[in-house]
Protein backbone atom coordinates (compact mmCIF):
# COMPACT_ATOMS: atom_id res chain seq x y z
CA UNK A 1 0.00 0.00 0.00
CA UNK A 2 2.52 2.31 1.03
CA UNK A 3 5.01 1.98 -2.38
CA UNK A 4 1.99 1.90 -4.49
CA UNK A 5 0.97 5.46 -2.72
CA UNK A 6 4.28 6.43 -3.15
CA UNK A 7 4.84 5.24 -6.57
CA UNK A 8 1.32 7.27 -7.77
CA UNK A 9 2.56 10.64 -6.04
CA UNK A 10 6.19 10.26 -6.17
CA UNK A 11 6.20 14.12 -5.20
CA UNK A 12 3.37 14.42 -2.74
CA UNK A 13 4.33 12.52 0.39
CA UNK A 14 6.36 14.60 2.29
CA UNK A 15 6.69 12.60 5.22
CA UNK A 16 4.94 8.73 6.78
CA UNK A 17 5.27 8.14 10.00
CA UNK A 18 3.76 5.40 12.40
CA UNK A 19 1.77 6.29 15.39
CA UNK A 20 1.16 2.99 17.69
CA UNK A 21 -1.44 0.79 14.95
CA UNK A 22 -1.86 3.72 12.62
CA UNK A 23 0.06 5.11 9.41
CA UNK A 24 0.22 8.74 8.86
CA UNK A 25 1.29 10.45 6.04
CA UNK A 26 1.53 14.19 5.73
CA UNK A 27 1.04 14.85 2.01
CA UNK A 28 0.77 17.64 0.33
CA UNK A 29 -2.10 20.36 0.13
CA UNK A 30 -2.56 20.94 -3.69
CA UNK A 31 -2.37 16.94 -4.10
CA UNK A 32 -5.13 15.86 -1.55
CA UNK A 33 -7.61 15.59 -3.39
CA UNK A 34 -5.96 13.32 -6.24
CA UNK A 35 -4.29 11.11 -3.31
CA UNK A 36 -8.01 10.79 -1.52
CA UNK A 37 -9.48 9.66 -4.43
CA UNK A 38 -6.78 7.61 -5.71
CA UNK A 39 -7.07 5.57 -2.26
CA UNK A 40 -11.13 5.45 -2.54
CA UNK A 41 -11.10 3.95 -6.01
CA UNK A 42 -7.37 2.35 -6.30
CA UNK A 43 -6.67 1.36 -3.19
CA UNK A 44 -10.14 0.49 -1.55
CA UNK A 45 -10.46 3.10 1.27
CA UNK A 46 -13.86 3.30 0.92
CA UNK A 47 -14.97 4.89 4.05
CA UNK A 48 -13.76 8.15 5.28
CA UNK A 49 -13.87 8.05 9.00
CA UNK A 50 -13.15 11.76 10.19
CA UNK A 51 -12.50 15.18 8.93
CA UNK A 52 -11.13 17.64 11.26
CA UNK A 53 -9.00 20.82 11.60
CA UNK A 54 -5.81 21.59 13.48
CA UNK A 55 -4.17 24.83 14.31
CA UNK A 56 -0.16 24.22 14.96
CA UNK A 57 1.04 28.05 16.51
CA UNK A 58 3.86 30.04 14.91
CA UNK A 59 6.99 29.01 16.56
CA UNK A 60 10.42 30.46 15.91
CA UNK A 61 10.77 29.61 12.12
CA UNK A 62 7.64 28.51 11.39
CA UNK A 63 4.72 30.51 10.43
CA UNK A 64 1.12 30.17 11.92
CA UNK A 65 -0.27 26.65 10.24
CA UNK A 66 -3.69 25.32 9.77
CA UNK A 67 -3.75 21.40 8.99
CA UNK A 68 -6.72 18.99 7.71
CA UNK A 69 -6.60 15.59 9.37
CA UNK A 70 -8.50 12.91 7.83
CA UNK A 71 -9.29 9.54 8.91
CA UNK A 72 -9.79 6.38 6.23
CA UNK A 73 -10.61 3.48 6.74
CA UNK A 74 -11.00 0.02 4.40
CA UNK A 75 -13.40 -1.93 5.43
CA UNK A 76 -12.32 -5.39 2.86
CA UNK A 77 -8.58 -5.18 4.11
CA UNK A 78 -9.72 -4.19 7.99
CA UNK A 79 -7.02 -1.20 7.74
CA UNK A 80 -7.21 1.94 9.01
CA UNK A 81 -4.43 5.23 7.54
CA UNK A 82 -4.58 9.07 8.77
CA UNK A 83 -3.55 11.67 6.26
CA UNK A 84 -2.84 15.05 6.96
CA UNK A 85 -2.00 18.74 4.78
CA UNK A 86 -1.24 21.81 6.31
CA UNK A 87 -1.50 24.99 4.69
CA UNK A 88 -0.22 28.94 6.22
CA UNK A 89 -2.93 30.39 8.13
CA UNK A 90 -2.96 33.03 5.54
CA UNK A 91 -4.10 30.58 2.72
CA UNK A 92 -6.49 28.63 4.63
CA UNK A 93 -8.36 26.59 1.27
CA UNK A 94 -8.91 22.84 0.66
CA UNK A 95 -10.57 21.65 -2.21
CA UNK A 96 -13.88 20.47 -1.21
CA UNK A 97 -13.98 16.68 -1.04
CA UNK A 98 -17.92 16.48 -0.63
CA UNK A 99 -17.83 14.97 -4.48
CA UNK A 100 -15.86 12.09 -2.85
CA UNK A 101 -17.71 11.44 0.42
CA UNK A 102 -20.78 13.50 0.58
CA UNK A 103 -20.28 12.45 4.40
CA UNK A 104 -17.47 15.61 4.40
CA UNK A 105 -20.30 18.20 4.57
CA UNK A 106 -20.34 18.84 7.53
CA UNK A 107 -16.85 18.02 8.54
CA UNK A 108 -15.78 20.57 6.72
CA UNK A 109 -18.34 23.11 7.67
CA UNK A 110 -17.24 21.94 11.21
CA UNK A 111 -13.35 22.56 10.42
CA UNK A 112 -14.53 25.99 8.77
CA UNK A 113 -16.71 27.29 12.02
CA UNK A 114 -13.65 26.10 14.38
CA UNK A 115 -10.45 27.11 12.57
CA UNK A 116 -11.74 29.22 9.38
CA UNK A 117 -10.53 26.35 6.92
CA UNK A 118 -12.07 26.90 4.08
CA UNK A 119 -12.94 24.53 1.08
CA UNK A 120 -13.21 25.37 -2.20
CA UNK A 121 -16.56 24.15 -3.88
CA UNK A 122 -18.28 23.42 -0.63
CA UNK A 123 -22.12 23.32 -1.46
CA UNK A 124 -23.30 25.44 1.45
CA UNK A 125 -19.85 26.36 3.69
CA UNK A 126 -21.37 28.41 6.44
CA UNK A 127 -20.98 28.13 10.11
CA UNK A 128 -22.51 25.08 11.78
CA UNK A 129 -22.28 24.35 15.62
CA UNK A 130 -21.44 28.53 16.26
CA UNK A 131 -23.46 31.20 15.76
CA UNK A 132 -23.61 32.58 12.34
CA UNK A 133 -22.24 36.30 13.28
CA UNK A 134 -19.72 34.80 15.76
CA UNK A 135 -16.50 36.92 15.26
CA UNK A 136 -13.91 34.67 15.72
CA UNK A 137 -12.50 30.82 15.08
CA UNK A 138 -12.61 29.51 18.27
CA UNK A 139 -10.52 26.19 18.30
CA UNK A 140 -7.70 28.28 17.33
CA UNK A 141 -4.65 28.33 20.02
CA UNK A 142 -5.06 31.55 20.33
CA UNK A 143 -8.79 31.86 21.23
CA UNK A 144 -9.46 31.96 24.50
CA UNK A 145 -11.59 29.54 26.59
CA UNK A 146 -12.48 32.07 29.38
CA UNK A 147 -13.51 35.55 28.92
CA UNK A 148 -9.44 37.12 28.92
CA UNK A 149 -10.84 40.08 31.07
CA UNK A 150 -12.21 38.22 33.85
CA UNK A 151 -9.99 39.48 36.98
CA UNK A 152 -11.93 37.32 39.91
CA UNK A 153 -10.41 33.87 38.85
CA UNK A 154 -7.13 33.30 38.90
CA UNK A 155 -6.65 29.60 37.27
CA UNK A 156 -3.61 29.65 35.49
CA UNK A 157 -2.54 26.62 37.74
CA UNK A 158 -4.71 24.57 35.93
CA UNK A 159 -4.71 23.57 32.34
CA UNK A 160 -2.32 25.03 30.08
CA UNK B 1 -27.81 29.70 13.20
CA UNK B 2 -30.38 32.57 13.99
CA UNK B 3 -31.26 32.93 10.04
CA UNK B 4 -32.89 29.33 9.56
CA UNK B 5 -35.49 30.35 11.81
CA UNK B 6 -36.00 34.41 10.31
CA UNK B 7 -35.93 33.58 6.43
CA UNK B 8 -34.16 30.17 5.02
CA UNK B 9 -32.80 30.70 1.92
CA UNK B 10 -35.94 29.49 -0.20
CA UNK B 11 -38.15 31.62 1.92
CA UNK B 12 -38.75 33.74 -1.04
CA UNK B 13 -38.28 30.90 -4.47
CA UNK B 14 -39.10 27.33 -5.33
CA UNK B 15 -43.36 28.12 -5.24
CA UNK B 16 -45.14 26.53 -7.48
CA UNK B 17 -47.14 29.15 -10.53
CA UNK B 18 -50.36 29.72 -8.88
CA UNK B 19 -51.99 28.17 -11.99
CA UNK B 20 -51.22 25.09 -10.61
CA UNK B 21 -53.62 25.81 -7.42
CA UNK B 22 -50.21 24.47 -5.35
CA UNK B 23 -47.90 26.48 -3.60
CA UNK B 24 -45.32 24.85 -1.11
CA UNK B 25 -45.02 25.43 2.47
CA UNK B 26 -41.97 26.12 4.81
CA UNK B 27 -42.30 24.11 7.91
CA UNK B 28 -40.11 24.36 11.22
CA UNK B 29 -39.65 21.59 12.82
CA UNK B 30 -37.73 22.04 15.77
CA UNK B 31 -35.53 23.21 17.89
CA UNK B 32 -37.98 22.32 20.41
CA UNK B 33 -40.14 20.21 19.27
CA UNK B 34 -41.71 16.97 21.07
CA UNK B 35 -41.20 14.88 17.69
CA UNK B 36 -37.16 15.21 17.27
CA UNK B 37 -36.32 13.93 20.77
CA UNK B 38 -33.36 16.47 21.22
CA UNK B 39 -32.80 20.29 20.25
CA UNK B 40 -31.88 20.48 16.99
CA UNK B 41 -33.92 22.07 13.53
CA UNK B 42 -35.54 21.14 10.82
CA UNK B 43 -37.30 23.62 8.10
CA UNK B 44 -38.98 21.46 5.36
CA UNK B 45 -40.26 22.66 2.50
CA UNK B 46 -43.65 20.78 2.76
CA UNK B 47 -45.91 20.05 -0.56
CA UNK B 48 -48.80 19.47 1.50
CA UNK B 49 -48.09 15.98 3.16
CA UNK B 50 -44.90 15.59 1.22
CA UNK B 51 -41.62 16.83 2.31
CA UNK B 52 -39.68 18.23 -0.85
CA UNK B 53 -36.31 19.44 1.08
CA UNK B 54 -35.00 19.67 4.52
CA UNK B 55 -32.25 21.81 5.89
CA UNK B 56 -30.57 21.27 9.39
CA UNK B 57 -29.98 23.74 11.66
CA UNK B 58 -27.74 22.54 14.91
CA UNK B 59 -25.51 23.53 17.65
CA UNK B 60 -28.39 24.39 19.58
CA UNK B 61 -26.52 22.74 22.36
CA UNK B 62 -23.13 23.23 21.62
CA UNK B 63 -20.71 23.39 24.53
CA UNK B 64 -17.16 23.57 23.27
CA UNK B 65 -16.01 20.12 24.19
CA UNK B 66 -13.24 19.92 21.97
CA UNK B 67 -12.11 23.38 22.99
CA UNK B 68 -12.48 22.56 26.77
CA UNK B 69 -10.83 19.23 26.51
CA UNK B 70 -7.41 21.41 25.38
CA UNK B 71 -7.34 22.94 29.19
CA UNK B 72 -7.83 19.79 31.11
CA UNK B 73 -6.13 17.18 32.18
CA UNK B 74 -6.89 13.81 30.62
CA UNK B 75 -8.98 12.28 33.49
CA UNK B 76 -11.23 15.20 33.87
CA UNK B 77 -12.39 15.01 29.86
CA UNK B 78 -14.14 11.89 30.52
CA UNK B 79 -16.91 13.97 32.08
CA UNK B 80 -17.33 15.96 28.72
CA UNK B 81 -17.59 12.41 27.09
CA UNK B 82 -20.49 11.72 29.55
CA UNK B 83 -22.79 14.55 28.07
CA UNK B 84 -22.22 13.50 24.46
CA UNK B 85 -24.21 10.80 24.04
CA UNK B 86 -26.10 10.49 27.30
CA UNK B 87 -28.62 7.66 26.33
CA UNK B 88 -25.17 5.23 26.69
CA UNK B 89 -22.58 7.48 28.60
CA UNK B 90 -20.26 4.62 29.82
CA UNK B 91 -19.50 3.44 26.70
CA UNK B 92 -18.11 7.18 25.99
CA UNK B 93 -16.33 7.17 29.25
CA UNK B 94 -14.53 3.82 28.37
CA UNK B 95 -13.82 4.72 24.76
CA UNK B 96 -12.25 7.52 26.70
CA UNK B 97 -10.39 6.12 28.87
CA UNK B 98 -9.19 3.07 26.17
CA UNK B 99 -8.10 5.78 23.86
CA UNK B 100 -5.83 7.51 26.95
CA UNK B 101 -4.73 3.77 27.92
CA UNK B 102 -3.32 3.28 24.01
CA UNK B 103 -1.89 6.54 24.12
CA UNK B 104 0.07 5.33 27.35
CA UNK B 105 0.58 1.67 26.14
CA UNK B 106 -1.28 0.79 29.01
CA UNK B 107 -2.40 -3.02 29.00
CA UNK B 108 -5.36 -3.64 31.06
CA UNK B 109 -6.16 -7.20 32.92
CA UNK B 110 -9.01 -9.18 31.21
CA UNK B 111 -10.97 -8.62 34.70
CA UNK B 112 -10.88 -5.39 34.26
CA UNK B 113 -12.06 -5.46 30.48
CA UNK B 114 -14.43 -8.61 31.51
CA UNK B 115 -15.92 -5.65 33.83
CA UNK B 116 -16.12 -2.57 31.30
CA UNK B 117 -17.92 -4.79 28.86
CA UNK B 118 -20.47 -5.99 31.07
CA UNK B 119 -21.02 -1.62 31.97
CA UNK B 120 -21.24 -1.28 28.05
CA UNK B 121 -23.18 -3.58 26.90
CA UNK B 122 -25.54 -2.57 30.17
CA UNK B 123 -25.63 0.98 28.63
CA UNK B 124 -26.10 -0.56 24.82
CA UNK B 125 -29.12 -2.14 25.83
CA UNK B 126 -30.88 1.13 27.79
CA UNK B 127 -29.65 3.13 24.36
CA UNK B 128 -31.36 0.89 22.46
CA UNK B 129 -34.62 0.76 24.87
CA UNK B 130 -34.69 4.35 24.20
CA UNK B 131 -34.32 4.13 20.82
CA UNK B 132 -36.66 1.56 19.76
CA UNK B 133 -39.69 2.70 22.28
CA UNK B 134 -39.31 5.99 20.85
CA UNK B 135 -40.23 4.40 17.65
CA UNK B 136 -43.00 3.05 19.14
CA UNK B 137 -44.01 6.31 20.53
CA UNK B 138 -43.70 7.62 17.09
CA UNK B 139 -45.97 5.50 15.51
CA UNK B 140 -49.11 5.78 18.23
CA UNK B 141 -47.97 2.70 20.26
CA UNK B 142 -47.29 4.12 23.88
CA UNK B 143 -47.86 1.16 25.59
CA UNK B 144 -43.99 -0.09 24.80
CA UNK B 145 -42.42 2.80 25.69
CA UNK B 146 -43.94 2.81 29.22
CA UNK B 147 -43.39 -0.85 29.81
CA UNK B 148 -40.02 -1.14 28.79
CA UNK B 149 -38.83 2.39 30.44
CA UNK B 150 -39.22 0.51 34.15
CA UNK B 151 -36.01 -1.75 32.60
CA UNK B 152 -34.03 1.23 31.34
CA UNK B 153 -34.20 2.28 35.22
CA UNK B 154 -33.20 -0.99 36.30
CA UNK B 155 -29.97 -0.63 33.96
CA UNK B 156 -29.36 2.88 35.95
CA UNK B 157 -30.15 1.52 39.15
CA UNK B 158 -27.09 -1.09 38.05
CA UNK B 159 -24.96 1.97 37.31
CA UNK B 160 -25.53 3.44 40.33
CA UNK B 161 -24.11 0.89 42.22
CA UNK B 162 -20.90 0.68 39.91
CA UNK B 163 -20.07 4.10 40.21
CA UNK B 164 -22.69 6.38 42.03
CA UNK B 165 -24.40 7.80 39.15
CA UNK B 166 -27.08 6.62 36.81
CA UNK B 167 -26.77 9.28 33.84
CA UNK B 168 -24.09 11.17 33.10
CA UNK B 169 -21.74 8.05 35.35
CA UNK B 170 -18.02 9.20 34.42
CA UNK B 171 -17.73 5.79 35.04
CA UNK B 172 -14.43 4.46 35.29
CA UNK B 173 -10.69 5.85 35.35
CA UNK B 174 -7.72 5.70 33.09
CA UNK B 175 -6.68 2.30 33.91
CA UNK B 176 -9.90 0.19 35.06
CA UNK B 177 -12.37 1.31 37.78
CA UNK B 178 -12.35 3.75 40.67
CA UNK B 179 -13.66 0.16 42.76
CA UNK B 180 -14.54 -2.64 42.67
CA UNK B 181 -18.20 -3.87 41.47
CA UNK B 182 -20.15 -4.66 44.50
CA UNK B 183 -22.48 -7.52 45.82
CA UNK B 184 -25.49 -5.53 44.70
CA UNK B 185 -24.34 -4.91 41.54
CA UNK B 186 -23.20 -8.01 40.85
CA UNK B 187 -26.64 -9.30 42.12
CA UNK B 188 -28.59 -6.65 39.97
CA UNK B 189 -26.81 -7.48 36.92
CA UNK B 190 -27.60 -11.36 36.98
CA UNK B 191 -31.26 -10.64 38.59
CA UNK B 192 -31.33 -8.81 35.02
CA UNK B 193 -30.24 -11.16 32.75
CA UNK B 194 -32.84 -13.55 34.52
CA UNK B 195 -35.69 -11.40 34.36
CA UNK B 196 -35.04 -9.45 31.21
CA UNK B 197 -35.03 -11.76 28.32
CA UNK B 198 -38.63 -12.22 29.40
CA UNK B 199 -39.41 -8.75 29.46
CA UNK B 200 -37.84 -7.98 25.97
CA UNK B 201 -39.77 -10.77 24.72
CA UNK B 202 -43.07 -8.96 25.47
CA UNK B 203 -41.98 -5.61 24.27
CA UNK B 204 -41.27 -7.52 20.83
CA UNK B 205 -44.61 -9.12 21.01
CA UNK B 206 -46.27 -6.04 21.41
CA UNK B 207 -44.46 -4.10 17.88
CA UNK B 208 -42.61 -6.54 15.78
CA UNK B 209 -45.75 -8.42 14.37
CA UNK B 210 -47.84 -5.59 15.33
CA UNK B 211 -49.76 -5.00 11.66
CA UNK B 212 -49.91 -1.35 12.25
CA UNK B 213 -46.14 -0.72 13.25
CA UNK B 214 -45.35 -3.10 10.60
CA UNK B 215 -47.48 -0.98 8.27
CA UNK B 216 -46.12 2.03 9.34
CA UNK B 217 -42.56 0.81 9.42
CA UNK B 218 -41.75 -1.28 6.52
CA UNK B 219 -40.82 0.86 3.86
CA UNK B 220 -40.72 3.71 5.67
CA UNK B 221 -37.13 5.82 5.38
CA UNK B 222 -35.18 3.22 3.17
CA UNK B 223 -31.74 3.79 2.59
CA UNK B 224 -29.68 2.20 0.18
CA UNK B 225 -26.11 0.72 1.26
CA UNK B 226 -24.23 2.52 -1.41
CA UNK B 227 -25.40 6.20 -0.17
CA UNK B 228 -25.01 5.16 3.72
CA UNK B 229 -21.52 4.22 3.31
CA UNK B 230 -20.95 7.15 1.32
CA UNK B 231 -23.03 9.40 4.38
CA UNK B 232 -20.71 8.07 6.93
CA UNK B 233 -22.80 5.90 8.43
CA UNK B 234 -22.34 3.37 11.31
CA UNK B 235 -23.71 1.00 13.78
CA UNK B 236 -27.34 -0.08 13.79
CA UNK B 237 -28.11 2.34 10.89
CA UNK B 238 -25.57 0.69 8.76
CA UNK B 239 -26.33 -2.70 9.56
CA UNK B 240 -29.67 -2.10 8.76
CA UNK B 241 -28.77 -1.39 5.07
CA UNK B 242 -27.20 -4.92 5.27
CA UNK B 243 -23.08 -4.56 5.92
CA UNK B 244 -21.71 -6.62 8.77
CA UNK B 245 -19.29 -3.65 9.82
CA UNK B 246 -19.21 -4.06 13.98
CA UNK B 247 -16.34 -2.04 15.67
CA UNK B 248 -16.04 -4.90 18.41
CA UNK B 249 -15.19 -7.40 15.50
CA UNK B 250 -13.32 -5.67 12.93
CA UNK B 251 -11.28 -3.48 15.69
CA UNK B 252 -11.96 -5.62 18.92
CA UNK B 253 -11.05 -3.60 21.29
CA UNK B 254 -11.12 -4.76 25.27
CA UNK B 255 -11.01 -8.13 24.90
CA UNK B 256 -14.51 -8.36 22.72
CA UNK B 257 -12.51 -11.16 20.63
CA UNK B 258 -12.74 -13.77 23.78
CA UNK B 259 -16.61 -13.88 23.18
CA UNK B 260 -19.37 -15.31 21.24
CA UNK B 261 -21.39 -13.30 19.26
CA UNK B 262 -23.95 -12.05 15.98
CA UNK B 263 -24.03 -9.17 14.24
CA UNK B 264 -27.61 -8.64 13.17
CA UNK B 265 -28.01 -7.22 9.58
CA UNK B 266 -30.59 -5.86 7.85
CA UNK B 267 -31.71 -5.54 4.22
CA UNK B 268 -33.46 -2.32 2.96
CA UNK B 269 -32.11 -0.06 5.34
CA UNK B 270 -35.65 1.60 6.40
CA UNK B 271 -36.87 2.12 10.13
CA UNK B 272 -38.15 -1.41 10.03
CA UNK B 273 -34.49 -3.11 9.84
CA UNK B 274 -32.96 -0.55 11.99
CA UNK B 275 -35.82 -1.07 14.77
CA UNK B 276 -35.38 -5.10 14.32
CA UNK B 277 -31.46 -4.57 14.01
CA UNK B 278 -31.51 -2.61 17.51
CA UNK B 279 -33.62 -5.31 19.07
CA UNK B 280 -31.67 -8.62 18.01
CA UNK B 281 -28.60 -6.54 19.18
CA UNK B 282 -30.07 -6.20 22.67
CA UNK B 283 -30.45 -9.94 22.83
CA UNK B 284 -27.17 -10.31 21.25
CA UNK B 285 -25.58 -7.89 24.09
CA UNK B 286 -27.72 -9.99 26.80
CA UNK B 287 -25.27 -12.87 25.47
CA UNK B 288 -22.36 -10.94 26.09
CA UNK B 289 -22.86 -10.00 29.22
CA UNK B 290 -23.44 -13.47 30.78
CA UNK B 291 -20.65 -14.44 29.12
CA UNK B 292 -18.73 -12.00 30.85
CA UNK B 293 -20.53 -12.59 33.97
CA UNK B 294 -19.47 -16.22 33.86
CA UNK B 295 -15.73 -15.65 33.11
CA UNK B 296 -15.25 -13.12 35.90
CA UNK B 297 -16.65 -15.69 37.94
CA UNK B 298 -14.58 -18.58 36.71
CA UNK B 299 -11.57 -16.37 37.58
CA UNK B 300 -9.48 -16.90 40.53
CA UNK B 301 -8.87 -13.04 40.93
CA UNK B 302 -11.87 -11.49 42.62
CA UNK B 303 -10.21 -8.14 43.51
CA UNK B 304 -8.46 -6.71 40.22
CA UNK B 305 -10.44 -3.62 39.07
CA UNK B 306 -7.19 -1.76 37.67
CA UNK B 307 -4.28 -1.92 35.57
CA UNK B 308 -1.11 -2.16 37.51
CA UNK B 309 -0.50 2.11 37.07
CA UNK B 310 0.04 4.20 40.03
CA UNK B 311 0.66 7.34 37.74
CA UNK B 312 -2.91 6.94 36.92
CA UNK B 313 -4.83 5.25 39.39
CA UNK B 314 -5.82 6.95 42.60
CA UNK B 315 -4.38 4.76 45.80
CA UNK B 316 -6.44 4.07 48.30
CA UNK B 317 -6.91 6.85 50.97
CA UNK B 318 -5.55 5.21 53.62
CA UNK B 319 -2.39 4.75 51.50
CA UNK B 320 -2.42 8.27 50.80
CA UNK B 321 -3.12 9.36 54.89
CA UNK B 322 0.24 6.66 55.55
CA UNK B 323 2.70 6.32 52.73
CA UNK B 324 4.52 8.84 50.91
CA UNK B 325 4.82 7.04 47.53
CA UNK B 326 0.60 7.20 47.62
CA UNK B 327 0.85 10.56 48.70
CA UNK B 328 2.62 11.61 45.72
CA UNK B 329 1.03 9.61 43.14
CA UNK B 330 -2.23 10.56 44.69
CA UNK B 331 -1.01 14.40 44.12
CA UNK B 332 0.31 13.52 40.89
CA UNK B 333 -2.66 12.71 39.81
CA UNK B 334 -5.22 15.13 40.88
CA UNK B 335 -2.98 17.57 39.54
CA UNK B 336 -2.69 16.29 35.96
CA UNK B 337 1.37 16.19 36.25
CA UNK B 338 1.70 12.43 35.28
CA UNK B 339 3.79 12.17 32.62
CA UNK B 340 1.99 11.62 28.97
CA UNK B 341 4.32 10.55 26.16
CA UNK B 342 3.97 12.66 22.50
CA UNK B 343 2.06 11.10 20.15
CA UNK B 344 -1.47 10.63 18.68
CA UNK B 345 -3.67 8.26 18.65
CA UNK B 346 -7.48 7.11 16.94
CA UNK B 347 -9.38 4.47 19.01
CA UNK B 348 -12.68 3.98 18.22
CA UNK B 349 -15.03 1.77 19.74
CA UNK B 350 -19.05 0.71 18.64
CA UNK B 351 -21.22 3.03 20.64
CA UNK B 352 -24.94 2.85 21.00
CA UNK B 353 -25.32 4.20 17.62
CA UNK B 354 -22.52 3.84 15.66
CA UNK B 355 -18.37 4.01 15.65
CA UNK B 356 -17.44 6.63 18.32
CA UNK B 357 -13.83 8.09 17.62
CA UNK B 358 -11.54 9.67 19.94
CA UNK B 359 -8.63 11.32 18.30
CA UNK B 360 -6.60 12.59 20.26
CA UNK B 361 -3.37 14.05 19.82
CA UNK B 362 -0.74 14.78 23.03
CA UNK B 363 2.10 17.23 22.82
CA UNK B 364 3.73 16.03 26.07
CA UNK B 365 2.07 18.83 28.22
CA UNK B 366 -0.37 18.07 31.12
CA UNK B 367 -3.48 18.70 28.84
CA UNK B 368 -3.80 16.98 25.21
CA UNK B 369 -3.11 19.30 22.31
CA UNK B 370 -6.14 18.41 20.51
CA UNK B 371 -8.71 15.78 20.70
CA UNK B 372 -11.69 15.13 18.23
CA UNK B 373 -14.83 13.34 18.86
CA UNK B 374 -16.20 11.10 16.04
CA UNK B 375 -19.66 11.87 17.23
CA UNK B 376 -21.57 9.03 15.17
CA UNK B 377 -24.89 10.86 14.43
CA UNK B 378 -22.63 14.04 13.79
CA UNK B 379 -21.51 12.26 10.75
CA UNK B 380 -24.74 10.51 9.86
CA UNK B 381 -27.40 12.66 10.15
CA UNK B 382 -26.38 14.86 7.86
CA UNK B 383 -28.21 11.94 5.55
CA UNK B 384 -31.43 12.82 6.78
CA UNK B 385 -32.18 15.40 3.93
CA UNK B 386 -32.24 12.72 1.24
CA UNK B 387 -33.34 10.67 3.21
CA UNK B 388 -36.66 12.01 3.77
CA UNK B 389 -36.92 13.63 0.38
CA UNK B 390 -41.02 12.68 -0.89
CA UNK B 391 -41.90 11.39 1.82
CA UNK B 392 -44.60 12.10 4.64
CA UNK B 393 -43.58 14.43 7.09
CA UNK B 394 -44.95 11.73 9.58
CA UNK B 395 -43.00 9.11 8.41
CA UNK B 396 -39.53 11.74 8.38
CA UNK B 397 -40.41 11.89 11.75
CA UNK B 398 -40.28 8.10 12.12
CA UNK B 399 -37.25 8.25 10.20
CA UNK B 400 -35.61 10.88 12.45
CA UNK B 401 -36.30 8.70 15.55
CA UNK B 402 -34.89 5.52 14.22
CA UNK B 403 -31.80 7.25 13.23
CA UNK B 404 -31.22 7.78 16.90
CA UNK B 405 -29.75 11.61 16.90
CA UNK B 406 -28.87 12.26 19.97
CA UNK B 407 -28.43 15.89 20.26
CA UNK B 408 -26.04 15.98 23.04
CA UNK B 409 -24.10 13.97 20.57
CA UNK B 410 -24.58 15.88 17.86
CA UNK B 411 -23.54 19.14 18.99
CA UNK B 412 -20.77 17.93 21.51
Amino acid sequence: MVDRLGAAFPEAVLAQEQFHDMRCFTVRKESLHDILRFLRDELDFNFLTTLCGMHYPATEGQEDLLGLVIHLHSFRNRHRIRLKANTPLKDPAFPTFTDLWPATNWMEREAFDFYGLTFTGHPNLKRILNMEDFPAFPMRKDYPLEDPTREDKNDSMFGR
Amino acid sequence: MSTGIAKPDFWQHDLVPAAEHKELNVLNLGPTHPATHGIFQNVLTMDGEYIQSAEQTIGYIHRAFEKIAERRPFYQITTLTDRMNYCSAPINNMGWHMTVEKLLHIETPKRVDYLRIIAMELARIADHIVCNAVIGVDTGALTGFTFIFQDREFIYEIFEEICGARLTTNMGRIGGFERNFNDIAWRKTKHFLDYFPKKLKEFENLLMRNRIFMDRCINCGPFPLDRALAYGFTGPNLRACGLDYDVRVMDPYCSYEDFDFKIPIGQNGDVYDRFMVRQKEMWESLKIIRQAVEKCEKMSDKTTFTADVPEWVLPPKEEVYNEMEALIYHFKIVMGESDVPVGEVYHCVEGANGELGFYLVSDGGRTPARVHFRRPCFVYYQAFPEMVKGIMLSDAILSMSSMNVIAGELDA
